[in-house]
């Protein structure tokens, strides 16, 4: 295929994502399901993403992702919730002095300055959880891959109990949760941040870091033979996909408007994985692909499966709710079992094979044009 | 004039009680093709991987043109359990990362073949530019470094250019035949511009015309890179063609040392190897 013509589909698709989301925007009413699903499916695309390079492209299997996001999410949050809110939201113990005197000085800055907030908010969220990163990560990245995980998971699971602590209740407000935080104006601001988090990563994964992410993930001992510091390039991977994980994390408080710590729970890590399985571990597409499928078949398709169904006057069995998840669990299994690569496998999306999938869907078995790997 | 650029002193390696190395020394000067031959079970991937500072030896100390990359004494439990002589020599224990050894000129190729699967032919030697990339993570990522990544790029392709790879460049390092997957090996070594060249069994898996072929490999690349070459090898063809000098390891011990003349007509060398001439593992 052209050059050429791939520049044009691809501007082709572009143009009918941008009109998609004004059309959403517009219609967003009519259309609140595939607006809410999409706007949650862009959000998890970041962290999946950020999952999958530290996990698909470096090989280290770190499941701390809700805990990063819990962190980013909770530094979103204060930062993000209106200074005169405040008080209402920790009605219990109050808020702590500092910070409210943080979020009138906040108040007090130009205008141009705090429409900047969110996005500095989120920008603040990823830098703390980069710094929770860089300190679990000295230990932590020694391990060995399961058991790197469970230590990253426990980690998560301290965030958790941390943040819900009554210690902290004039800062995280305990276990009560923070309410009252500002949403985004609009679908294609979610769609924008999302963009640019991906596009960073993606041009990361194609520099010569990323070469040598993949080299650690592929053969520790070759890549260490030539000349990468292991502990150096896990930490890095792991530090910046911690900071993505927290931007996702914020995106989802302000999506979610209300967040509490049960919000990320090992379960959430868990939906990630599973976003990350089925787009194909090394995929950057692949994952956002998932995102979007996952969370609307979740939240949005299989619903059917959650609603009593009758045929006649018979109630057919199962059908109530919770069933829904039973179905999905299938799926996923399904998915392990017999197409492990995922949608994508290691591949990403490009137009060539994608002709060439539609080209053996039809039956035209022309040139057999090989893996263009 | 004899310019010694690898020098290997009193080595042990245990691995609890099993000696793998025992008390090893030897010198491989400048420009020489040296080679380490031995039974199975030798010691001798045991030697490099403690050169190239995969292991910490048990005792003794390794020098690259002349500095100290390793040291080390009996500590722990292998106080008690060091089987070699030399306890008290080495007081220093010092070891340099096998990515620092790399960066300073060391490099190895795998006995059993190593390379990045997944990854192409281009980009496995790509990968072995990048430790002397000045880019940081920022800049690398937002494309700042592009006369560095065009550098690195030109310099990769010039490299599989002179290896013969430059067809197979786009083809994932695990579809090649064998004896491309060796030649793509000693590519990525090359790559990180070494003085020295550490050779795990080249010729391990190949045919016998492509075992002929590599001498004269060995040579042209020693010629083009300037390289000092040291070599594990049982192809005894191979081995007393083209070595300057060979050390015999049996049990972890050197048994003997010296031209490939010597080493044939040596007592102990024929005992070792039961007086097969060639060895032919494959
Ligand atoms: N990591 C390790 N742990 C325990 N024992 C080891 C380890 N590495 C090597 N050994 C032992 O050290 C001895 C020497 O092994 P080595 O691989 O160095 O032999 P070799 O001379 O390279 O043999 P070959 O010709 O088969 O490659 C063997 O007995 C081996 O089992
Ligand atoms: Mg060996």
């Amino acid at each position: 295929m052209s050059k050429i013509r791939k520049s044009i589909y691809t501007a082709i698709l572009a143009v009918i994502i941008i009109a998609l989301m004004f059309f959403l925007e517009a219609n967003k009413f009519r259309f609140g399901m595939a607006y809410t699903v999409i706007q949650k499916g862009l959000i998890l695309s970041v962290v999946a993403v950020s999952m999958n390079l530290v996990t698909g492209f470096t090989g280290l299997f770190s499941l701390g992702q809700a805990g990063f996001m819990a962190i980013g999410a909770y530094v979103t949050a204060i930062f993000l919730i209106p200074a005169d809110g405040m008080a209402e939201v920790y009605y219990i113990s109050g808020v702590n002095p500092s910070i409210m005197s943080f979020k009138y000085w906040l108040e007090s800055g130009p205008a141009w300055v705090q429409s900047m907030y969110p996005i500095l908010a989120l920008i603040l969220g990823g830098l703390v959880a980069a710094v929770f990163a860089a300190i679990i990560g000295f230990p932590v990245l020694r391990l060995k891959s399961d058991y790197l995980a469970i230590a990253t998971l426990g980690f998560s699971e301290i965030v958790r109990a941390i943040i819900s602590s009554p210690q902290l209740d004039t800062i995280t407000n305990g276990s009560y949760g923070l309410k009252k935080i500002p949403g985004f104006d609009s679908l294609f601001e979610t769609f924008a941040i999302m963009a640019v988090c991906v596009l960073l990563m993606v041009l990361l994964l194609r520099s010569t870091y990323g070469r040598a992410f993949r080299a650690i993930r592929e053969d520790e001992v070759a890549a260490e033979a030539m000349g990468i510091n292991l502990s150096r390039h896990k930490q890095m991977s792991f530090i910046i996909g911690s900071f993505f994980s927290a931007v996702s994390g914020g995106m989802l408080a302000m999506f979610m408007r209300s967040i509490d710590s049960k919000t990320f729970s090992v379960s959430l890590t868990y939906d990630i994985l599973l976003i990350v399985v089925i787009g194909g571990i090394g995929s950057v597409t692949g994952s956002v692909i998932a995102s979007l499928l996952v969370t609307a078949s979740k939240e949005w398709w299989l619903r059917f499966f959650d609603a009593p169904l009758y045929i006649g006057n018979f109630q057919v069995p199962l059908f109530r709710t919770g069933f829904r998840m039973v179905i999905f669990s299938v799926i996923l299994l399904l998915v392990v079992l017999f197409y492990q690569r995922g949608i994508m496998g290691k591949n990403e999306f490009s137009w060539d094979r994608l002709s060439l999938r539609v080209r053996k869907l039809l039956g035209g078995r022309k040139r057999g044009a090989k893996n263009a790997r | 004039m004899l310019d010694n650029i690898l020098t290997m002193k009193d080595i042990t390696m245990q691995f609890g009680g099993v000696v793998a190395v025992d008390n090893l020394s030897l010198e491989v000067n400048r420009g020489e093709i040296v080679s380490l031959i031995g039974p199975n079970g030798a010691g001798k991937t045991t030697a490099f991987n403690v050169i190239t500072g995969v292991y910490a030896p048990t005792n003794g100390a390794v020098y690259f043109k002349g500095n100290m990359i390793t040291s080390n004494f009996p500590k722990g439990s292998m106080k008690k359990l060091y089987a070699g002589q030399n306890r008290g020599v080495y007081t220093t224990t010092m070891r340099k990362t096998p990515d620092q050894i790399t960066k300073l000129g060391v490099a190895r190729t795998f006995q059993n073949i190593r390379l990045f699967k997944e990854l192409s032919t281009f980009e496995n030697v790509l990968i072995a530019k990048h430790m002397r990339s000045k880019a940081n993570v920022f800049s690398a990522t937002l494309g700042l470094n592009y006369k560095e990544e065009r550098q690195m790029r030109e310099e990769t392709m010039k490299l599989l250019d002179i290896l013969g790879l430059v067809e197979v460049k786009d083809e994932v390092a695990n579809s090649l035949p064998y004896g491309q997957q060796r030649h793509l090996e000693i590519a990525r070594a090359l790559a990180t511009n070494p003085e020295l060249l550490l050779l795990d069994e080249p010729a391990a898996g190949m045919n016998p015309q492509e075992t002929d072929e590599l001498t004269s490999f060995i040579y042209d690349i020693r010629k083009k890179f300037n390289l000092t070459i040291f070599m594990i090898e049982h192809h005894m063809d191979l081995v007393m063609d083209i070595s300057d000098r060979i050390y015999v390891l049996d049990f972890g011990k050197l048994i003997a040392s010296g031209t490939p003349a010597e080493i044939q007509s040596n007592q102990r060398v024929i005992e070792a190897y039961l007086g097969v001439q060639d060895d032919g593992e494959e």
